[in-house]
């Protein structure tokens, strides 16, 4: 009998869910049983709540199983799952599971299909396709695809890549840099840790492709220092395409260099804020710089840098080997493409969620998250992070694109999606935002190192029901401080889900009707 | 020159340069600007100050305060003003309702974690945040202030530990303004902000007390705070200033321009002078705060009088004084002749100053026999350049170091040395220039924050000239040379020599390396590195001069540099960099036994009699004689009387015992300086001297610059230095007459075609002028020399043969000790010995590498005796690994140190400039001082009992 394939994620998530014993226990049995398995280790599907997810490889597909625990494993062997027997765990064909089934996977397409360390894997998955076409391509050529697909940045900032890249390729300079911003710190967001740990090869094409197309020689990939398996999985990843040619001194023998480096992050929130991160990687402290100059003129060590999120630079290599116009179809408005959300938070079904632009977040929320996972009705959304929005449900149709949420005063951002229920207090998190920022700010501007500090006293006045309606007064002055003033998005932003919090949910803040009447309420 | 406006103009962003100009709009009004200026500057060009906190015009923009945002039509946002650069077109608004309300919302942000106790606070009257807080409207804190509010810093603890200034905490703003000084003026990186977020505060080293972090108080974070959180206890103590004046520092040669600021007769601070060219706005520890022993104690101030040195001084009034000194030194010459008699000038002292002491001995003392200090630091760079060039100075300006590519530091410890100046090469070696050391001694230079030398040459003491000479071999038989400009510019017959000559194989590096101790490929590198350029400019210091072969070592520089082209445009160039604020000035003015004003033999007819004219005398054509010769002369008996004015010979001249016995011979010596020195415990006569701040003049710095000592306060002892010599040339039966010194700087402009287009008015109007000044240069004169051609014609080189001094080591003498200076002590200490800056350096200490101290039993502070052929002395031991093995080191501050007991008669072929840095010495541990040290303390002792206030004066002495 030959071997049957097993695989069993290696993602930090299923390993949090204990996927290292599921995969110890069930090697242990399948030796102890004479059976003849191949484990391997790919990445996750990113359906988290059925983590760990293991799935047997049978003449009619991947049959899972999930959340299976190691003391599952004997029964499932007693079962036959090797052969895709009926379980109680098992969920039938992984591909037909309609969370996954659902979703439009550009980005995601290999993620949880391969084993993420394999050359050979990436390549007999339209691995290197976008690389090995960037390559009979001049820079310009390759920018203008870019630029042609309509991808914006994923870090949430959503600017157009292609312009980006235009500037450092038209900037003259003996050295230039790409560097990846992939310090993912705003909470309920994982794909960029999924993608390095899961499918870092594709990360790694999609450098070298920004390195061909703006004349770059180095790549940086700044990474979260609470990470540590992605950084493992990068460096190694990094070694094995070193080795194999796609990077280095000549880049698939064309002649032409492209180095890739790690640099772990030095651990403060606001290292993902790209000048701080410049700073950092620099060896400095992390602090904001002010710009211009922009960074794809004077980034780092002062040479023009292509700096993009994890996700937008994963994304290029499809798009160069499939055509901007590939990409350009999904999505809608001017958010083209697909953007991977990430449910986090009080949810059934946390995960990941790839899908174009335009659904809404009901959709998500129900149709994928199942509701809140505990059961009660869920009151308020922050979307796109810490400093994104509470959307309430009055907002829940907007279709999800920048344009649209930007109209109501809310943001995309990354994707982060954290879904709150009933019993959530409003004016709590309003502090929590403020607080957050006190705690992350690099202190350089005085909105964001003195204002987080006061907003939190000021929110704390509301709630104790000091000077209530002066105080409210102040808290929207210091948000237009902070909004208007700061120098970088942290600051810029935090007054984003105290402002929201503050309207749509006056009540939690002990607002009355009469308060409305007097203006506190609402500016 | 009073200057009542106690703020100059901040543009808040530095100038940029750009042949672009951009057309804008700011508030209406149409600005045109240079490309890359900031909108901040932009708008006080158009006569609007943008408000604004993190932002000065010495600071690269920060864009921290988010005061001075502004809105731009077509754009969105509020952007800060200090870091949007100015566009072709923009229409910009700097005040509207919405900025109104964003900057009272950031200064209510300030306010609300700030003490209020601005009635009190040591910054009222000139506090920009008390400024801005008025231009922005505050008008409420709703928050609370301090406690009130929440969370605060207005009860954090203040940093006393720097003696100069104060860092109170509670009172930042963060606006990195001393943070950004430290790194981008000064370089010293030794401050930081501490903490994230609220907590951020300024932090020297890692939460250090100033005092114990990197920081060298050159006082630029002071300058930069625009609060009172970084504040000169001077300030604190004085209240705020009500005028200033604007003068020139009195230490090293770089000669910063300071404002001082007054309070009637009483100087507040000190503030280095934003248009002072020189410094342009940086200072150090010395001309920024040690400026105390102006005021100090021991200042004299009433002239003394005695026969003998074993009588006590006898108070006098100035009629006596000078009476009794004309007395003596005409009886000495009606005795022993008019040669018997003669004279030093300073290079402390101003030019005007200068001239008259030389005037006064060839025309008064009617005798050549005049020197000046400059013969024991810089005498080898006036023959040297001299010879080569055509000009004894250096020819660049510093600002000319903001072009080199390639920077050669020889002999010098700029960092230690010329502070102000080492700070502008830092942030060119930042901006990616190289750099070349050549230095016995790892100086800082070599490996410090954010600088490292591409090549060290630590060769041993006493073979620059081995050196000079390899390099020089490099660089014609690798072909390096510059051809058309030798061509075009030099000499041919004196070039093939020298070519031929440094070409031989023994003056390769290889066959050189076992002399210096250089491996010869890091020679070659250096050579090729320097000729690479595109513009290598040499930095030179004493040790270069300060050798046997001292004027070789000069003549070898200029060889080399003009091989190379490095001579003649910005950013190369020969650079001397001068000990001394005056020694440029003190040599220009004809201090020198053979040369009048303006470097002229005085065997020169037409010159003589040019000078007779003027001052109505008759001149010997025959050089006097120089500094050593007068001692020789002394104890031979022909030399019996000296006028030494400013110079302490007896501490700072080598071979100190030979120099006591020489003034123990004479019969009278007439000492005029502000304190008792070393030399006054030999005089007869004392004349108390004047400090920089109390009198006019101007100094010349080593950029030949002029600019303009202006008086503070009246003088202590009531005459200027230049009003003494007048008299006392009046006393001998001169007539000599001024009622300024502008008068005697016209005389000198008459008499000297380099100076004849100097005067005050000019220096008033320009702020300084750099010589040559006259009517065929520019109106501000020469900044760079040589542009065209060489002043003396053609370049001309010089066959440059290596000769070992004769100080070598032997047996007895093992190892070779080398001298120097230190940041925060300059020269013989007078000034700064009586400063707070003894809390950084208390004492002279014998730097020894670890193996020579291990081999000698030697731990870090012990006491070591030091022995050369001339003397021995004792001092404490601090075990460096700066040193190489086999070199030691020491300073000369103290006078009971006794360097110079140590130091030998060694001295430069040519000028006699006294070989301070190569004495063969023995070192072994000791626990008593030495003998010298003992009678120098009873010496010492008795002259100051000898002294009408004995009791105030006091000295100290290790082992007391």
């Amino acid at each position: 009998m030959s071997a049957v394939k097993v695989f069993i994620p290696r993602d930090s998530a299923a390993l949090a869910a204990g996927a290292d014993e599921v995969a110890a226990s069930l090697v242990h049995e399948a030796a102890q049983r004479g059976l003849s398995i191949t484990l391997v280790r790919n990445s996750s599907r990113g359906m988290f709540w059925l983590e760990p997810l293991v799935e047997v490889q049978t003449p009619q597909g991947r049959v899972a199983y999930g959340p299976v625990q190691a003391s599952d494993v004997a029964s499932l062997l007693d079962a036959g799952f090797l052969q895709g027997a009926a379980h109680a765990l098992c969920l039938g064909l992984t591909e037909e599971i309609p969370y996954l089934a659902k979703q439009e996977r550009l980005t995601f397409a290999r993620m949880g299909i391969t084993d993420p360390l394999s050359l050979s894997d990436y390549q007999a998955h339209q691995g290197w396709a976008g690389l090995t076409r960037a390559l009979s391509m001049q820079g310009a050529a390759i920018v203008q695809e870019v630029t042609d697909s309509g991808l914006r940045g994923r870090g949430g900032a959503a600017f157009p890549a292609g312009i980006k890249w235009r500037t450092v390729l038209n900037a003259a300079s003996p050295q230039k840099y790409v560097v990846c911003n992939a310090d993912e710190g705003d909470s309920g967001t994982f794909s960029d840790r999924m993608t390095m740990e899961g499918d870092p090869f594709m990360l790694i094409e999609g450098m070298a492709i920004a390195g061909l197309a703006v004349g770059a020689t180095q790549g940086y990939i700044y990474i979260r220092s609470e990470y540590p398996h992605a950084i493992a999985v990068m460096r190694e990843a990094i070694e094995l395409a070193t080795q194999a040619g796609y990077l280095g001194d000549n880049v698939c023998g064309s002649g032409q260099r492209f180095h890739l480096q790690v640099r772990k992050a030095a651990g403060a929130y606001v290292c993902g804020e790209e000048t701080a991160m410049l700073e950092s990687i620099e060896g400095k402290r992390g602090v904001v710089r002010a710009k211009p100059p922009l960074p794809a003129l004077e980034g780092l060590f002062g040479q023009p840098t292509v700096i993009n999120n994890v996700i937008t630079l994963a994304s290029v290599p499809l798009i160069l080997a499939k055509g901007a116009s590939f990409y350009r179809d999904y999505g809608v408005g001017r958010s083209q493409g697909t953007l991977p959300f990430q449910l986090a938070g009080n949810i059934r079904h946390g995960g990941l969620v790839e899908k174009a632009f335009g659904l809404t977040l009901r959709e998500l929320l129900f149709d994928f998250g199942g509701g809140s996972r505990s059961g009660r009705p869920i009151k308020a959304v922050q979307v796109g992070g810490p400093l994104g929005a509470y959307v309430p449900e009055s907002q829940w149709d907007i279709p999800l694109d920048y344009e649209a949420y930007a109209a109501v005063g809310a943001v995309v951002g990354h994707g982060g999606i954290v879904v709150h229920d009933d019993s959530a207090d409003m004016a709590k998190l309003a502090r929590y935002a403020m607080e957050f920022c006190a705690l992350e700010s690099c202190g350089k501007c005085t909105p964001c190192r003195i204002g987080s500090t006061r907003g939190m006293e000021v929110i704390d006045r509301i709630t104790h029901n000091t000077n209530k309606a002066q105080q409210v007064h102040l808290l929207r002055d210091l948000c237009n401080t902070m909004l208007n003033g700061s120098l970088c998005a942290m600051g810029g932003m935090t007054p984003y889900p105290v402002l929201s919090a503050l309207n749509h949910y006056p009540q939690d803040f002990g607002l009355t009707e009469s308060d409305k009447a007097q203006g506190v309420s609402h500016a | 020159m009073l200057n009542l406006s106690k703020h100059d103009i901040d543009h808040g962003t530095p100038a940029r340069e750009s042949k672009e100009i951009v057309e804008l709009t700011i508030d209406g009004y149409p600005v045109a600007v240079p490309k890359g200026t900031s909108l901040m500057r932009a708008a006080i060009d158009a006569g609007i100050q943008v408000p604004k906190l993190c932002a000065t015009d010495s600071l690269e923009p920060f864009g921290s305060c988010r005061l001075c945002l502004v809105e731009i039509d077509g754009r969105k946002g509020t952007p800060a003003s200090c870091t949007t650069p100015a566009e072709a077109g923009m229409v910009v608004h700097t005040q509207t309702p919405k900025l109104q309300e964003l900057r009272k919302g950031v200064m209510e942000l300030y306010i609300s974690d700030h003490p209020l106790d601005c009635l009190t606070c040591s910054a009222n009257g000139n506090c920009e945040l008390q400024t801005q807080a008025g231009v922005v409207g505050l008008r409420n804190v709703r928050y609370g202030v301090g406690a009130q509010a929440g969370a605060h810093h207005c009860d954090l603890q203040k940093d006393e530990s720097n003696p100069y200034f104060t860092y109170d905490p509670s009172k930042c703003i963060v606006c990195n303004r001393c943070v950004r000084a430290c790194e981008e003026t000064q370089g010293t990186f030794a401050l930081t902000i501490s903490g994230r977020g609220f907590e951020s505060r300024v932090s020297p080293g890692q939460d250090e007390p100033f005092m114990q972090s990197d920081c060298v108080s050159c006082g630029a974070c002071v300058q930069a705070c625009p609060t009172a959180t970084l504040q000169e206890k001077s300030v604190i103590e004085l209240g705020q200033p009500e005028h200033s004046i604007i003068t020139t520092c009195a230490y090293c040669g770089v000669g910063c321009g300071f404002k001082a600021e007054m309070k009637g007769n009483t100087v507040v601070r000190m503030v280095p002078w934003k248009d002072g060219k020189a410094n342009e706005g940086h200072s150090c520890v010395k001309g920024r705060f040690a400026w105390g022993y102006a005021t100090h104690q021991d200042r004299i101030t009433t002239p003394m009088i005695r026969d003998s040195i074993s009588d006590p001084w006898k108070e006098v009034s100035w009629d006596e004084a000078l009476r009794y000194a004309a007395q003596r030194i005409q009886g000495i010459q009606a005795k022993h002749g008019k040669d018997s008699v003669g004279g030093i000038t300073s290079s402390r002292c101003t030019n005007e100053e200068t001239y008259l002491v030389q005037k006064l001995i060839r025309a008064a003392f009617g005798t050549n026999n005049v020197d000046t200090c400059a013969r024991v630091c810089h005498s080898p760079t006036g023959y040297g350049l001299g010879q080569t060039l055509g000009t004894s100075a250096g020819t660049q300006t510093f600002k000319s170091v903001e072009h080199a590519d390639v920077i050669m530091v020889i002999g010098a410890n700029p960092s230690d040395a010329h502070p102000v100046f080492a700070s502008r090469m830092k942030r060119r070696l930042r901006q990616g220039a190289r750099l070349i050391v050549i230095d016995p001694r790892k100086i800082d230079l070599v490996d410090s924050v954010h600088v490292k030398a591409d090549h060290h040459l630590a060769l041993k003491p006493g073979t620059n000239v081995a050196m000079i000479t390899a390099l020089a071999h490099v660089v014609v038989t690798e072909g390096l040379i510059a051809q058309a400009y030798i061509q075009e510019r030099c000499d041919d017959k004196s070039f093939n020599e020298w070519r031929d000559f440094v070409s031989k194989p023994e003056n390769s590096p290889e066959a050189f390396e076992a002399v210096t101790g250089v491996p010869a490929a890091e020679v070659r590198a250096a050579a090729r590195l320097y000729a690479s350029g595109p513009n290598s400019a040499i930095y030179y210091g004493l040790g270069v001069t300060e050798h046997a072969q001292g004027s070789t070592m000069v003549l070898g520089i200029a060889n080399l540099a003009m091989a190379c082209g490095m001579v003649g445009r910005e950013g190369v160039g020969i650079n001397p960099l001068r000990g001394q604020n005056n020694v440029q000035g003190s040599c220009d003015m004809g201090s020198f036994p053979h040369e009048l004003p303006g470097y002229r033999h005085i065997s020169d007819t037409t010159t003589r009699a040019l000078f007779e004219g003027a001052w109505g005398v008759t001149l010997s054509p025959e050089p006097g004689l120089r500094i050593p010769n007068m001692f020789e002369a002394a104890l031979d008996g022909s030399f019996k009387g000296l006028y030494c004015q400013g110079e302490d010979i007896v501490q700072s001249d080598p071979d100190t015992q030979h120099v006591e016995a020489a003034l123990s011979a004479m019969e009278c010596i007439i000492v005029q300086d502000i304190f008792l020195n070393e030399t006054a415990k030999f005089a007869h006569v004392f004349f108390p001297g004047s400090s920089f701040l109390e009198k006019d003049g101007t100094f010349t710095n080593a950029e030949r610059r002029i600019s303009r000592v202006r008086q503070a306060m009246p003088p202590l002892a009531g005459l200027a230095d230049w009003e003494v010599t007048m008299k006392f040339a009046q006393a001998l039966g001169y007539d000599m007459h001024y009622e300024h010194p502008e008068q005697i700087m016209q005389e000198i402009a008459d008499l000297t075609p380099s100076f004849r287009g100097v005067s005050y008015e000019k220096i008033e109007r320009l702020g300084s002028v750099q010589w040559p000044c006259n009517e065929n240069t520019e109106e501000a004169g020469t900044p760079i020399m040589h542009i065209d051609k060489f002043v003396r014609g053609k370049g001309r080189f010089f066959n440059t043969q290596y000769i070992a001094s004769d100080e070598k080591v032997t047996q007895k003498f093992p190892l070779l000790l080398t001298t120097g200076r230190i940041l925060s002590q300059y020269n013989v200490g007078a000034q700064t010995r009586r400063t707070p800056n003894n809390l950084w350096h208390s004492e002279d200490r014998l730097e020894i590498h670890p193996h020579d101290a291990q081999e000698r039993g030697i731990q870090d502070m012990d006491w070591v005796g030091i022995e050369s052929r001339a003397g021995r002395t004792v001092l404490r031991a601090e075990i460096s690994d700066r040193m190489q093995p086999g070199v030691v080191y020491t300073t000369f501050h103290f006078p009971e140190s006794g360097a110079n007991v140590i130091t030998t008669d060694s001295s430069d072929w040519a000028t006699n400039c006294p070989e301070y840095k190569v004495t063969a010495v023995q070192v072994v541990a000791v626990n008593q001082p030495s003998d010298w040290q003992s009678r120098y303390v009873k010496f010492s002792k008795k002259q100051l009992d000898l002294l009408p206030n004995a009791a105030q004066q006091h000295v100290e002495v290790m082992g007391k």
